[in-house]
């Protein structure tokens, strides 16, 4: 029996606001536990929850980006329930009127397939704490200090198939929201996270088979091994004629499964009720306008344009755009002069190499765009090698912003040396040692010609130019 | 909507609030002539006026993105029953 995969997302993004979304605490990351926190975002009783005014601008901004409609009278909901990440017993956020419904994103998988994703509705909400669990006792110690910090849900249509197209839209909507500035959308720090809603069908059955629900997976690489098990595991369920239940199921990294969760003491029921405290927002036309105008170039624009004005390959321009951190390391160095094919040249080699090396995230990457420039024109003017720039280039990945490039190189001895007499007379040394092997050379020993080279290569420990030096080995040895 | 023995006892489950025999019959009492008063209400014709989302006819309260100091953890710790090192102690949860 051939079976499909049907798989809807909800993802969690925090927005990158200095402030939390009903109070002035800051949202900042660490801070000692509950030291972010005020009777508002505690709940106290005769507490005013005010809507913080960038949040609804990062939210609309990121409701047009994602082509959706804008609903201009929306207002906030009260979802009812007790858990101790949430100490005033609700969240409050958008059930009935959401800030934006009916979106779009278009996503290129790995191998090249082109789809479109429904968005089904974006809204607004408050994040909750963190429960930190006691290693001894039967406790749990709640942390608010995230409780409050602002929260886009961005609930797709059950649109998926495959686990390649969530990690296509999962990068294109980290791409998005990275480039509109509102959120870092980093997995592993958990301002990004994804529920995955799976089931399976027989292909072609016109009804969804029974889902689960994955939460908090948080990692790429995680998603796609739990969409890889989950299906499975339901395909062996239905092949057994066995039900599926629908649940709530627990990604288990390190055994590579997911398995139920007990369910929680009493079924989901959040008796969701108007939020009295927080009057419905109206959102303008001009708003909307000015939030369209701003919307900034986003990575396939970019990557277009790399193509035409710098001739760049699809792929480069891919990669480089793939990430805004990226981009703009990459136009902050040209902007400094440098050379554009040197740039994206190092940036797709050893940038590249060395991120993988020690395992860096494009986001995270250092390089000053100004010690690059200046790395690149040491390069270019010949005053340092390429076999040698690779060393140094360590240093400029490392992003010191006070990293003398210059200054480095001199002092650890590493200039090139293209000083036709310096190299001619190394060549002349070594020439002059291997004579005997210069006439076996003249008498038809032609491998002998590299040992040439690489005795002069070692005397110049590298620094000199391999063309200058070819050539100079060849100009003597005709001499003799 | 009728209002049951047993709702009542899912709504006090559900809002962590133990009620006894007798209080259970109050809250059944109370609630079914609230939900009676609704039942009353429903049956106007309401179909020229506008649905109200907010008491006040009000929009777009809200303040700027600026950072002000929070509250000081021992008082926002003050109003919990049992506390340890800044944070509050709960019963383990499950997940």
């Amino acid at each position: 029996m051939a079976w499909e995969v049907v798989i809807g997302l909800e993802v969690h993004v925090e927005l990158n606001t200095k402030t939390k979304i009903f109070c002035s605490c800051t949202t900042e990351f660490g801070g000692a536990p509950n030291t972010h926190c005020c009777p508002i975002c505690t709940g106290q009783p005769g507490t005013l929850p005010k809507l913080n005014r960038k949040v609804l601008e990062s939210a609309v901004m990121t409701g047009i980006a994602l082509n959706c409609d804008i609903t201009r009278y929306n207002k906030f909901d009260r979802k009812n329930y007790f858990y101790p990440d949430l100490p005033k017993a609700y969240q409050i956020s958008q059930l009935y009127r959401p800030f934006a419904r009916n979106g779009r994103v278009d996503i290129t998988t790995r191998s090249g397939k082109k789809k479109s994703i429904g968005i089904h509705e974006i809204h607004m909400e408050e994040d909750a704490g963190k429960l930190v669990h006691s290693p001894f006792g039967d406790v749990t110690y709640p942390d608010w200090n995230r409780c409050g910090v602002p929260l886009l849900e961005i609930v797709s249509e059950p649109d998926f198939r495959s686990a390649e197209e969530v990690i296509a839209y999962l990068e294109k909507l980290k791409s998005t929201l990275q480039y509109l500035g509102v959120s870092d959308c980093k997995m592993e720090e958990g301002s990004m996270r994804a529920d995955v809603n799976l089931s399976v069908r027989e292909v072609g059955a016109p009804e969804f088979g029974t889902r689960t629900e994955m939460k908090n997976i948080n990692s790429f690489k995680s998603i796609e091994r739990a969409i890889a098990f989950e299906s499975q595991r339901q395909i062996d369920c239905l092949e057994f004629g066995e039900e599926i239940v629908q649940e709530t199921r627990r990604w288990d990294e390190n055994r590579g499964k997911t398995y139920s969760m007990r369910s929680k003491e009493n079924a989901q029921d959040y008796r969701y009720f108007p939020e009295p405290d927080i009057p419905p927002i109206s959102i303008s036309e001009e708003m909307i306008r000015t939030l369209t105008e701003a919307q900034p170039e986003m990575a396939e624009a970019k990557k277009a344009r790399y193509m035409k004005d710098y001739g760049m390959s699809e792929k480069n321009a891919g990669i480089l755009t793939g990430n805004k951190h990226f981009a703009q390391i990459f136009e902050e160095t040209i902007a400094l002069g440098a050379d554009v094919t040197e740039t994206t040249n190092w940036l797709m080699g050893h940038t590249l190499y060395l991120m993988g090396e020690k395992g860096v995230e494009a986001d995270d990457l250092s390089i000053q765009p100004t010690v690059f420039a200046k790395f690149e024109d040491l390069i270019v003017s010949g005053r340092l090698n390429r076999t040698m720039g690779k060393e140094v280039f360590e240093k400029v990945f490392e992003g010191d912003p006070d990293f003398d490039v210059e200054g480095y190189i001199k002092e650890n001895n590493l200039e090139a040396i293209s000083d036709d007499s310096q190299v001619g007379a190394v060549v002349k040394e070594v020439l002059d040692a291997y004579m005997d092997l210069v006439a076996d050379y003249k008498a038809g020993d032609e491998k002998l010609y590299g040992f040439f080279i690489g005795q002069c290569m070692m005397k110049l420990k590298g620094k000199a130019s391999p063309a200058l030096v070819n050539r100079l080995v060849k100009e003597e040895i005709e001499r003799r | 909507m009728q209002i049951t023995k047993e709702l009542v006892g899912y709504v006090a489950e559900l809002s962590r609030i133990e009620l006894d025999e007798a209080q259970t019959e109050k809250m059944q009492q109370e609630l079914g002539a609230i939900v009676e008063y609704m039942d009353i209400l429903s049956t106007l014709d309401t179909t020229e006026t506008e649905p109200l989302s907010h008491i006040f006819a009000i929009t777009n309260v809200m303040r700027e993105d600026e950072v002000r100091p929070s509250a000081d953890n021992e008082d926002i710790m003050k109003n919990l029953p049992e506390t340890e090192d800044g944070m509050p102690v709960v019963p383990r949860t499950i997940d």
